[in-house]
């Protein structure tokens, strides 16, 4: 058995992308990599699972693919800036997705951000 | 002999530079911002830098994560504006300094910073809206040539603040030996307090962003001793992007005279700031 190297420090709330992190992600963040591309966003939206499965993800990644589960994509190994290409292909934007993440709508995030932040993390 | 003529620390945001692509700065989520930049903006077109090294990460356009360099230069003489995947900014092409990027890659190394070297890389928006930010209306050709300095602010372990710091101070001495007459600005880009995912997503600290932009000028190895541990809880996961600012601050002299500064929330999920720095100003009292 090899020992399993954790991210060195732990903060509630708070993603740490780590190498192992990094290496459970590798083949979705990859696959999102390949959307900046119109002729790859096509590809993918004829299709998406066999999209899904030519990059290699694993089923739990291409269930959270096909559900548009962005939490759960960031708990499989995505990285942030990799899941938002392939939310910006949706229309979505980061701060949609920072509603997702802390259970707001869109709106009330960008409100909660124009009143200042969320100051008390 | 080559000099650091001003550094400049600014977000970059990518909405930043999408609100000048769209002409939108004067609406009122942007105008505050944009006006806080104008008086630095003014300050940085009556001294236009021959050459600009910019201190900045890629986020998934020009590099991947098959290649996590820690810290990487470009030596070509030209860098694509990256499509991110909303096409092209509709800014020049980046002009590139490759006699100043190759004499930084020797000096450096010698230095003992073994710096990855990229002889081809597109170029986002961690580079693009910086120099947007300096010289918001470029026309045909960017004012300087540019050296990008990339660091791994993206995958843990990244560079720790001190070795930033330590890294800029190289750059320093590299510039100051380069034996063309040239005025060299640096960039440190990124920042302030953000993170864009977990639960604490739109975290913001104004009380470290104040101390972080104060403490910049006048006490940059306080910054140095923060660990990422301490990044990343006082400014969110993405603002440990911070630590560039410390290549910047680094690459000047130990005097150095504020120009401006601003700071404003949001930019979208950020606390943006800008702070222009004068790297002659103790010379010529």
């Amino acid at each position: 058995m090899g020992v399993v190297t954790e991210s060195r420090f732990d903060l509630p709330g708070t993603y740490v992308f780590d190498g192992q992190t990094s290496r459970r992600g590798y083949r979705m963040n990859k696959m999102f990599m390949t959307l900046r591309d119109a002729g790859a966003r096509a590809r993918f939206l004829a299709d998406e699972p066999a999209y899904c499965r030519e990059f290699g993800l694993t089923p739990d990644q291409q269930q959270a693919v096909a559900d548009r589960d962005w939490q759960a994509m960031l708990d499989l190994g995505g990285s942030i800036f990799y899941v938002y290409k392939l939310a910006m292909m949706d229309g979505k934007s980061m701060q949609y997705l920072g509603g997702v993440f802390t259970g707001m709508t869109e709106e009330e995030f960008v409100a909660a951000l124009r009143a200042g932040g969320r100051t008390d993390g | 002999m080559a000099e650091v003529i001003w550094g400049l620390a600014t977000s970059h945001v990518p909405s930043i530079g999408a609100a000048m692509d769209h002409g939108t700065t004067g609406d009122p989520y942007w105008k505050p911002l944009f006006d806080g930049y104008q008086p630095a903006r003014e300050w940085m077109a009556e001294h236009t830098p021959d050459m600009a090294i910019v201190v900045y990460n890629d986020h998934a356009n020009g590099v991947d994560l098959d290649v996590v360099p820690t810290f990487a230069i470009g030596t070509a003489e030209s860098y694509q504006v990256a499509d991110e995947g909303f096409g092209r900014r509709p800014v020049p092409e980046v002009r590139g300094a490759p006699e100043l990027s190759l004499h930084l890659v020797e000096q450096l190394v010698d230095e003992g910073f073994d710096l990855t070297v990229f002889q081809a890389l597109d170029v986002d928006h961690g580079l693009t809206v910086p120099l947007s930010v300096f010289c918001p209306e470029p026309g045909e050709a960017w004012p300087c040539a540019v050296v990008p300095l990339l660091v791994n602010v993206i995958q843990y372990p990244q560079p720790t603040a001190a070795r930033c710091y330590a890294l800029g101070q190289a750059i320093g001495r590299a510039v100051r030996s380069y034996p063309d007459d040239v005025k060299v600005a640096v960039f440190g880009t990124g920042g302030m307090s953000h993170q864009l995912a977990g639960a604490r997503a739109g975290f913001i600290n104004p009380a470290f962003d104040a101390m972080y932009l104060e403490a910049i000028q006048t006490d940059p190895q306080k910054l140095a001793a923060l660990s990422r541990e301490e990044y990343v809880r006082l400014a969110g996961s993405e603002g440990i992007e911070l630590i560039m600012w410390l290549v910047m601050r680094g690459a000047m002299d130990d005097e150095i005279t504020r120009v401006h500064e601003a700071y404003h929330v949001p930019a979208s999920n950020t606390a943006a700031a800008l702070a222009l720095f004068d790297n002659r100003a103790a010379q010529r009292a």
